[in-house]
């Protein structure tokens, strides 16, 4: 037997319950995050409008940079805003 | 390492007075048997047998180091070894067998009368190199904490790494114990020491988990200050090492050497330096890219979305030719000095070659180097990508037969990568993509300031130099970072 050491971070990651999916978007907050990709607002401001046509409410926000990940603040003021969220990756 | 390892078993006593350490399986402790007994019985000597229990004979002087722990402990080399012994620990040692020696040592006359005066000892069986790397993990007391993980005996261990994950594709060496901590023997760092947050997952990666993954990787202990200074560096902010991970462009990690620890290590700036062949070359880089696969969970498919790739991202890292150049190191450019041992790394793509055998004057080399870089990563972009450019001995050499030194090239090639503007903007050339229109009508850098990293290196046969094409630079993406390797 060969007994060799975990190279892996060895995380176990939590596991969380999903928020169950809205009915309908009547009346909901859905937030669209746009990464900063070229023309990503292009196709956010189509799906603004489709979304206030079935009555949803709309927050805009955007990540400083596609090449890094969102920063903690902005992650936290969407959960706490929104009912949904929708990021675009465009080019 | 006994006295230094927090968890290590301490040092069990030995008996106070006279005390041998021998064997059977050597040819100088059998011939010394009838002065054992006699200094057992003139002395009170205790003897301590390493693989025979009752050599030299079955007596009550006569113990059993059957777990070679005294041995270890007591750091053992040569049998036999002559002790003295005060409160458990020796004061005074001698090996071999020398009558004189022994007769001074012990205060004794007349020993082995019968007996050649002389002959050298044996190895001790602790210092067996097929079972000294156990009794290390034995006895050390290991503060490693990783999860052990069992490898049946019928299991392939190679295969079962594969099937674990852990493999970039190629084979693996299995990260035992032994091998682990003689990996972390190569650092004056602790082994619970945190190195970085390692992205994707952002994990806390401490210096054992560094050690296990460049084990793997095929690193000897003496690179692991570099695999751990390259980390650092590719973890911080401005590397944005999660950046390079995740997009879709076909980079990696490039670590450039610097300083005395390349000569140090063995590494190759010579032949074939950007190629396979250097043990040094070959696994440092790969190691870095084995810890963000593993610790930090950035694999192809997952948060890894390259669109090709390349070979450049198994993990390239080179060493700079310094003592053959006229110019200052990259490092020294970049602020350090040359006593100062450095990595710099670069969000890379596998490097290409530029040919120009006929160019005799700088400014023609020059010249067709910067008309080669203009073509960095597309001919209609520029300012947002970095490049490393790669001189060889023998383009280096217009530049030295010129008098030119680093800043005259950096200001010359700057100029040539002057481009004009209606040339570079979308739709110019018949080409869509391009830089906006509002760069029409004026000359445009191919590179930000600092952009393009010169380096010297390779064989010293072939006018060519290499190239190698950064991403997305700034804030928007990486920016190179140089870092000194500590011990």
């Amino acid at each position: 037997m060969t007994t060799v050491l975990d190279p892996t971070g060895e995380l176990s990651p939590q596991t969380r319950q999903r928020v169950p999916r809205p009915q309908s978007l009547n009346g909901l907050t859905v937030g669209l995050l746009d990464i900063s990709k070229p023309r990503g607002d292009v196709f956010l401001n189509r799906v603004e409008e489709k979304l206030i046509g079935l009555g949803a409410k709309v927050n805009r926000y955007r990540k400083p940079t596609f090449a890094k990940p969102a920063p903690v603040d902005l992650r936290h003021e969407i959960a706490s805003q929104c009912d949904a969220v929708i990021e675009a990756l465009a080019d | 390492m006994t006295e230094s390892s927090p968890g290590a078993t301490a040092a069990p006593p030995l008996p106070d007075g006279l005390v041998v350490v021998v064997k059977r399986d050597c040819p100088t402790c059998v011939l010394v048997a009838s002065v054992l007994s006699d200094l057992a019985h003139r002395s009170n000597a205790t003897v301590i047998t390493q693989d025979d229990p009752s050599f030299p004979t079955s007596a009550d002087w006569v113990v059993h180091d059957a777990e070679l722990e005294l041995s270890w402990h007591h750091d053992i080399e040569t049998v036999p070894t002559l002790l003295k012994v005060t409160n458990g620990q020796p004061t005074e040692r001698i090996v071999g067998w020398n009558r004189g020696e022994w007769e001074t040592f012990t205060g004794l006359d007349n020993l082995g009368l019968d007996l050649p005066d002389w002959r050298p000892g044996c190895g001790s069986l602790s210092v067996d190199p097929t079972i000294s790397d156990q009794l290390a993990v034995k006895f050390s007391g290991s503060v490693m904490k990783s999860r052990r993980v069992e490898i049946a005996a019928l299991e392939d261990v190679s295969e079962s790494m594969y099937d674990r994950g852990w493999s970039d594709g190629m084979p693996l060496v299995p990260p035992t114990e032994a091998r682990v901590m003689r990996m972390l023997a190569g650092t004056t760092r602790s082994p619970d020491d945190l190195v970085a947050l390692v992205p994707p997952d952002l994990v806390e990666c401490t210096v054992e988990k560094v050690a296990v993954n460049a084990v793997m990787a095929g690193c000897r202990p003496d690179y692991l200050p570099v695999v751990i200074a390259a980390l650092e560096a590719a973890c911080t902010d401005e590397f944005n090492m999660h950046g390079l991970l995740a997009t879709t462009m076909p980079v990696g990690p490039i670590i450039i050497v610097n300083g005395p620890i390349r000569q140090r290590i063995g590494m190759n700036s010579g032949i074939n330096v950007l190629g396979q062949g250097n043990r040094a070359n070959s696994t440092i880089g790969r190691a870095v890219q084995l810890v963000i696969r593993n610790v930090g969970g950035g694999r192809p498919g997952g948060v890894d979305r390259a669109t090709h790739g390349s070979p450049a991202k198994y993990g390239l890292c080179f060493p700079e030719d310094e003592e053959g150049s006229p110019w200052d190191s990259l490092a020294e450019s970049r602020g350090f000095t040359n006593g100062e041992s450095t990595v710099t790394l670069f969000p890379g793509e596998s490097p290409r070659i530029i040919v120009d055998q006929i160019s005799r004057s700088p400014e023609s080399l020059t010249r067709h180097l910067a008309l080669a870089l203009r073509s960095n990563i597309s001919p209609k972009l520029a300012m947002m990508f970095d490049s490393i450019l790669v001189l060889s001995p023998e383009h280096m050499a217009r530049y030295r037969d010129a008098g030119w030194d680093r800043q005259r090239f950096d200001q010359e090639i700057g100029e040539m990568l002057n481009l004009p503007g209606d040339e570079l903007v979308r739709g110019a050339g018949g080409i869509e993509e391009g830089l906006p229109e509002m760069f029409a009508g004026n000359p445009v850098p191919k590179f930000r300031p600092g952009g393009l990293l010169v380096v010297h290196a390779g064989g010293g046969a072939g006018l060519f130099s290499s190239i190698i094409a950064g991403w997305v630079n700034g804030n928007t993406g990486t920016d190179p970072v140089t870092r000194e390797i500590k011990p």
